[in-house]
């Protein structure tokens, strides 16, 4: 079961841009939070799948953020990594309600 | 909408590619139907030499399997051959009866092998080399058979016969010219390779005209017979003299062919719903037989059909290299050269290597490479660009520099490495699986091979030894991109170029106009184009263009660099090198405070502080600043250090005040940020302990005043920085290392270091500009001072603003 969570207010996050949500309750790692161009929002574990950079520090572009450590690309809907790499960060719902961002964790 | 439909008429390497680069940019404009006459998929047609030495098998050359036609919404009709195409009526008709309209029609057709047209060239036994079917006919002819006879000695013709002495034949080439590959290569290289090709076993016969075919008891083929009479033994004899374009077709349907179909630059036939490309074309009066240009061919064409309009085919620059296992030979350009054109040789013929330049003025104009053809991809590259090659003329005979050996020296000859040598040591990715990426995924271009493998795709220092994998993978197929037009990424078609032009023209002010401007592929770019556009803005309208820090690389967002763990490191600046004892307490107290877990002393003369967490940065910085300590932006494409010697202030020997002159030049370029990082250094005299020699921009003092040097470089590939020019006092080291450093802030691409721009423009060019001409220099000069005028402390705003980006968001 999971439990939609308040975040902040959407203009928290920089447009392009993302946050780091600190690990809830100290389990489970970080969290990073996504906001497109046109201000959709998606949360990734804040852990890229190919040597655990933190996603959350990468360029978004498209629905995609480019991981700074060695540019693997992932995508933000699925936690996907963009072929030809292999590998997948796990993707957290999130919703957007009256200019709030919410999580379910 | 309905979809207009789009015929293609020849399922091979020229057409699929189109219909690739078409998908790309028009995914849903038309409906496609296909027509080939072989019954498979489109496969890589060069590799089929590798399949008949037995090297690799049908499966693995395939390129475009089927799921990618029903995949794409493509209607294959494989094995069906069109015989006639109505225009009236706008569609095609099959041998078989099938039918298909078009609104455009695309002819791929090819060409065919010529067959001398010799008594006995319908015997069986007598073949081409063209297609799958004639490579499964030879490798089956060599289990029953045991002479074969290969006429011609060109490329395809040693291949053939390289393949079939592997399968086990007993080979015999002939050839009427006097040397072979004669299109390719001068007598000298044709010599040694055909030397190397007897000490496999091949045999030639040069200078021989076949007259006959003679046929033996069971009908086949079971000799050949030369106008001199004398005659050999051949139980399979392959027809390699050449090839024609495939236009009967086209002919049939009363579309203008001369050589091949005629084109004009967009890839149009003079009836305008119809265009071809590949083999079958003639574009200015050429017709192309390497993939190279054909693949040039199918992007333009296909921005043509998906009705953008943009790009035009100017004819391409072909160079060939040779697919025997074991043999270099590389050839491009006008190698023979001729009256107005000079040539350097070099040869060891006991060695096995010749290298001949043909010089033409100040630029390459062509090459032959025998033995050692590592330095082939450069060559080409030098020509292609026509690239001024005054300055590098008495070194050009021993390579490129830019060819990567970090790591692995003496051992940058990409054939002759073996599969287990790593290659890419940032990524550590071997030779084999370079290798091997390109032959299953049909690779041809390094950027392909850059997405997967990864090799090349970190520090670079690797990129020429990939590049010659590559080009000794794939043959002459292997075509550098112009450095000079390549597009800034896979978002746009512009060149870095035409982006700084349109930006400083149009006067573009934002990352969006730009893009809008330009027509960007892609709504928001990508993390390659958009800190480049970034960058050009910020350069070019200082004070005026918005800068945007989503578009920059995390460290210049955070003002502090990443490590691997997600921390940062933080580096104050210590002008010149030098420090006080209060700034070094306060760098104490830090360290202590923050509990910070490594101190070091960068190579860049200077106190890192490594490991601090992302949350404590700006924390860390309001101690820092306090003692007047700031960024010293050793995250940046930007200024960094500027390393200074003791000088005659302290030393015997100083001759300048190397301390003083570092510190009013760090002073001065505070905050510039370049398309690169930018390092400089200030010795005291020629001894040099500052290590001038190898910095963006080097000073040296003397007696009489100093000494600068430009483009030095430390890093992947150590350049020694070239001198510009002497200069009397202070303020002339200011004006004139300010004036170059902005000519390349205003000319360079993104991510050029000094030294790769100096490079690609030539150091006549820089001086030009900035030594001989003093009003330019006082121009550049005074844009330098006014685009930094006001820079603030990054670190000190970012404390003051209380930026949310260190800040971590809690779920409540
Ligand atoms: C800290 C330092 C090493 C040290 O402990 O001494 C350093 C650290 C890094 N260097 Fe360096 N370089 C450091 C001096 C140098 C020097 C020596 C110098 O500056 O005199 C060189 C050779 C000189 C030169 O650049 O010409 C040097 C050539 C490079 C290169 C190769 C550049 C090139 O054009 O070939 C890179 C890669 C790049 O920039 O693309 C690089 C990249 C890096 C990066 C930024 C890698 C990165 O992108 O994350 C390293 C950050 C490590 C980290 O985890 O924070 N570093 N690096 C030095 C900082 C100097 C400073 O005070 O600012
Ligand atoms: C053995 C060999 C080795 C080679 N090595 C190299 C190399 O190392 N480097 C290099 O750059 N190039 C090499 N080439 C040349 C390269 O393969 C060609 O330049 C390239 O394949 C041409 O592409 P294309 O699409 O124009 O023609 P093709 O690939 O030949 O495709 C044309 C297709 O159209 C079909 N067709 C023709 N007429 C009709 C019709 N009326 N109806 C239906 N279908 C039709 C043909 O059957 C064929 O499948 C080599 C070629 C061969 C044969
Ligand atoms: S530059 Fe010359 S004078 Fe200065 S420290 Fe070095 S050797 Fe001594
Ligand atoms: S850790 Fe993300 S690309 Fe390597």
């Amino acid at each position: 079961m999971s439990d939609w969570k308040k975040l902040c207010v959407l203009d928290e996050i920089p447009r392009l841009g993302s946050r780091v949500v600190k690990s809830p309750n100290g389990k489970g790692g970080d969290i990073a939070v996504f906001r497109t161009a046109d201000d959709e929002v998606f949360a990734l574990h804040d852990k890229c799948p190919h040597k655990g950079g933190a996603l959350s520090q990468g360029l978004v572009a498209g629905k995609v953020v480019t991981c700074p450590m060695h540019s693997w690309k992932i995508q933000l809907d699925s936690g996907m990594a963009v072929a030809p790499d292999v590998g997948c960060a796990h993707s957290f719902a999130v919703k957007l309600e009256g200019g709030a961002v919410w999580i379910a964790l | 909408m309905k979809k207009l439909k789009l015929v293609m008429v020849g399922n091979g390497m020229a057409g699929c590619r189109t219909l690739e680069e078409l998908l790309k940019l028009a995914p849903d404009l038309y409906e496609i139907t296909v027509f080939g006459a072989e019954p498979h998929p489109n496969y890589n047609r060069i590799m089929l030499s590798p399949v008949l030495a037995g090297e690799t098998k049908f499966e693995d050359i395939v390129l475009n399997d089927l799921a990618w036609y029903r995949d794409n919404g493509i209607l294959l009709h494989a094995g069906k051959q069109v015989v006639k195409i109505d225009r009236k009526a706008q569609k095609v008709i099959a041998a078989d009866g099938t039918e298909a309209e078009y609104d455009r029609l695309l002819l791929a057709t090819g060409s065919s092998p010529f067959i001398l047209p010799v008594p006995g060239k319908d015997l069986p036994g007598v073949i081409a080399y063209r297609d799958i079917a004639d490579t499964e006919a030879m490798i089956e002819a060599a289990k029953h058979h045991s002479h074969a006879v290969v006429i011609g000695a060109g490329l395809l013709g040693l291949e053939a016969a390289n393949g079939l002495k592997i399968q086990g034949m007993d080979v015999t080439v002939v050839h009427l010219g006097d040397w072979i590959m004669e299109r390719q290569l001068d007598k000298t290289a044709a010599d040694l390779l055909q030397k190397s090709l007897e000490a496999k076993g091949l045999k030639f016969l040069l200078g021989k005209q076949t007259a006959e075919l003679v046929a033996g008891e069971s009908g086949r083929v079971a000799a050949i017979r030369f106008k001199d009479g004398t005659v050999i033994p051949a139980d399979l004899v392959v027809m390699a003299v050449g090839i024609r374009p495939n236009t009967a077709l086209a002919e049939s349907a009363g579309i203008h062919c001369e050589r091949g179909i005629v084109v004009d630059d967009t890839l149009q036939t003079y009836d305008p719903k119809i265009y071809a490309v590949g083999e079958c074309v003639a574009h200015r009066g050429i017709a192309y037989g390497l993939v190279a240009p054909l693949f040039e061919q199918a992007k333009v064409c296909a921005n043509h059909l998906a009705q953008m309009g943009i790009g035009r085919y100017g004819g391409s620059v072909t160079s060939t290299k040779l697919k025997v296992t074991g043999i270099d030979v590389f050839s491009a350009g006008n190698f023979m050269g001729g009256e107005s054109t000079e040539e350097i040789v070099l040869a060891d013929p006991s060695a096995g290597i010749y290298k001949k330049l043909v010089i033409k003025g100040d630029t390459l104009a062509g090459a032959v490479l025998y033995g050692d053809t590592g330095d082939g991809a450069w060559y080409f590259q030098l020509l292609k660009d026509k690239q001024n090659i005054a300055d590098i003329r008495d070194h050009l005979m021993f390579g490129s520099h830019h060819v990567g050996d970090a790591g692995h020296a003496g051992q940058n000859r990409a054939a002759a490495m073996p599969d287990e040598a790593e290659v890419c040591g940032c990524n550590g990715v071997c030779k084999g699986d370079i290798v091997k990426a390109i032959k299953t995924h049909g690779l041809f271009t390094l950027e392909d091979v850059r997405k997967h493998t990864k090799a090349s795709s970190s520090c670079g220092s690797c990129t020429g030894l990939v590049e010659q994998i590559l080009a000794s993978t794939v043959g002459g197929a292997y075509q550098p991109a112009d450095t000079n037009d390549k597009p800034v990424c896979g978002c746009t078609d512009h060149s870095h170029g035409e982006v700084r032009k349109a930006i400083r023209e149009q006067k573009l002010l934002s990352i969006p106009a730009v893009m809008q401007f330009l027509e960007w592929k892609t709504s928001d770019g990508c993390a390659s184009c958009r800190p480049a556009l970034n960058y050009y803005l910020i350069s070019t309208w200082p004070h005026e263009a918005q800068d945007d820090p989503q578009s920059r690389f995390i460290n210049e967002r955070a003002h502090a660099n990443i490590q691997k763990d997600g921390t940062f490191s933080v580096v104050p600046r210590m002008w010149g090198g030098l420090t006080t004892p209060a700034e070094l307490r306060t760098i104490a107290d830090v360290a202590e405070k923050y509990e910070v877990p490594t101190v070091k002393m960068t190579g860049g003369a200077r106190i890192d502080l490594l490991g601090i967490r992302k949350g404590d940065l700006p924390k860390v910085w309001e101690d820092l600043g306090k003692a007047g300590l700031v960024s010293g932006h050793a995250y940046g494409k930007s200024i960094r250090t500027v390393k200074t010697c003791v000088g005659a202030e302290h030393c015997r020997f100083g001759t300048q005040r190397s301390m003083d002159m570092g510190v009013q030049l760090e002073k001065m370029l505070f905050g510039m940020w370049a398309p690169h990082k930018v390092k400089l250094a200030v010795s005291g005299c020629p001894r040099n302990c500052a290590e001038a020699g190898i910095k963006d921009v080097g000073v040296i003092g003397v007696d009489s005043g100093y000494e600068l040097y430009i483009a030095g470089n430390g890093g992947i590939k150590t350049e020694v920085a070239m001198f510009m020019c002497k200069v009397k006092n202070d303020s002339e080291v200011l004006e004139y290392s300010g004036a170059f450093l902005q000519l390349y802030r205003e000319e360079a691409w993104y991510l050029e270091r000094t030294c790769h721009y100096v490079a690609r423009v030539g150091l006549d060019h820089v001086k030009k500009a900035v030594v001989e001409n003093p009003a330019r220099r006082a121009e550049l000069y005074e844009r330098l001072l006014y685009s930094l005028q006001g820079y603030e402390d990054p670190w000190a705003t970012a404390v003051a603003t209380g930026s949310k980006e260190y800040k971590a968001l809690e779920v409540a």
